[in-house]
């Protein structure tokens, strides 16, 4: 194709996004929206696989079979949203295997507050009710993004979402309303996941390089610090609600913009942990990578078994 | 990466309730045709969303390329008279 054809289809391709059309993995893209796509997709899939890790720490832990059967069923969920969005990304001609292949060998990323320890059970509520909601302000927006297979999987991810939340304001709830070390107990894991959570928005709008391109494709509908503060105006008043304190002295309302301002964001902090640096990144990756290496004779068992029952199926036949 | 042979990929449809057509859901990786039923059970069924479910291996389905949208498609277009909207009837005549 001449480089003027492409300019053409660019431009057309451009205008179906305008229109709020969606785009289907057969239709023409430019390259770069295959390869953005592929990139953040996959990140966002493999986060909901890493994601898993920190809250299986607690699963033979939790304090009641209540808890216990929504925790695993909130893991289970877990899965199926990384399964989602890897069979989403596999549309745009990029295979499992390559996807894996990018997760372990540490070329692809994945959000970095998964690389903090869950210490006390009240992780699970601190989680549930922060990082699932940060990621559900995330993610609603991408329920109308113009790539058809992402935005079908973001609207089952969005509806299962909503219960990720509850359960861990319920856990955070109960602990705030219990003895005083429970709620010591609650009020320490906000401490430790609330800045983690506000840096899982993104860097602020003028350090974000994707942003620009990303809204122009629908990729992206609100810039991060937009988000970041939607998420603060609706969080506060849900601690105040439960007596838990939001751990930022510089936190006031601010009755002019009718929103929070809050205080300074340790970005170089974030940005260790991206780079790798962050208390579990080593831990992660290696249990992600054994279960998957650990795990090769079952699948290869399984193809086995597959084709054997195939043959004979066969042979009866004749 | 491993040399032996990966999980094909298979297709997912999904017949929410009696009287209502199967719909794609999604798509999963298994080794065989009863694993992608159980598997798919799992992936896309955990709230009630099915009372039966298809798998159809990935490979077997031929897709029509929307590069060729114009010669498939767009001879429609023209052909208003297939639309009840065509016809000019009398007012009297309330519901035809």
């Amino acid at each position: 194709m001449s480089e003027e054809q492409i300019r053409s289809l660019e431009k057309q391709f451009d205008e179906r996004i305008a229109r709020d059309e969606k785009i289907e993995p057969k239709d023409w893209m430019p390259e770069k929206y295959r390869h953005t796509h592929i990139r953040q997709m996959s990140q966002h899939a493999h986060s909901e696989v890493v994601g898993m890790l920190p809250e299986g720490n607690w699963i033979t832990r939790a304090p009641s079979l209540r808890r216990k059967v929504a925790l695993l069923a909130k893991i289970q969920d877990e899965a199926g949203h990384g399964l989602y969005l890897y069979s989403a990304t596999e549309t745009l001609g990029v295979t499992r295997e390559e996807l894996y292949d990018q997760l372990h060998s540490g070329k692809a990323k994945y959000s970095s507050i998964f690389n903090y320890p869950t210490l006390t059970w009240a992780d699970m509520g601190a989680i549930g009710w922060l990082v699932d909601g940060a990621a559900i302000i995330n993610q609603v927006p991408l329920c109308n993004t113009s790539y058809g297979p992402y935005a079908r999987a973001m609207i089952r991810v969005c509806k299962e979402e909503s219960f990720h939340q509850r359960q861990g304001y319920e856990i955070m709830m109960k602990l705030a309303n219990g003895t005083p070390e429970q709620k010591d107990m609650a009020q320490d894991a906000l401490n430790r996941w609330w800045w983690p959570s506000l840096m899982m928005l993104g860097p602020t709008d003028d350090k974000s390089v994707h942003t620009e391109q990303s809204m122009k494709w629908k990729l992206k509908r609100k810039t991060n610090d937009e988000l970041r503060q939607q998420f603060i105006d609706q969080t506060v008043p849900q601690a105040d609600l439960i007596g838990l304190t939001i751990p930022d002295p510089d936190l006031k309302w601010n009755e002019e913009r009718q929103s929070y301002d809050f205080g300074a964001i340790n970005w170089d902090e974030f940005w260790q942990v991206v780079k790798g640096h962050g208390p579990c990144n080593k831990e992660r990756m290696k249990a992600r990578v054994n279960a998957w290496e650990e795990g090769e004779w079952v699948r290869d068992a399984a193809m086995a078994y597959a084709e054997k029952k195939q043959e004979r199926k066969q042979k009866q036949a004749v | 990466m491993s040399n032996k042979k990966n999980w094909p990929l298979w297709e997912i449809f999904v017949r929410s309730k009696n009287g209502l057509e199967h719909r794609h859901f999604g798509s999963l990786h298994a080794a065989d045709a009863e694993m992608a039923l159980e598997n798919a059970r799992d992936v896309y069924t955990r709230r009630n969303e099915g009372v039966s479910i298809w798998v159809v291996e990935s490979k077997h389905i031929t897709a029509s390329n929307p590069e060729h949208n114009g010669e498939l498609f767009e001879p429609a277009q023209d052909k208003v008279y297939r639309h009840p909207t065509f016809y000019d009837l009398p007012d009297e005549v309330k519901h035809m």
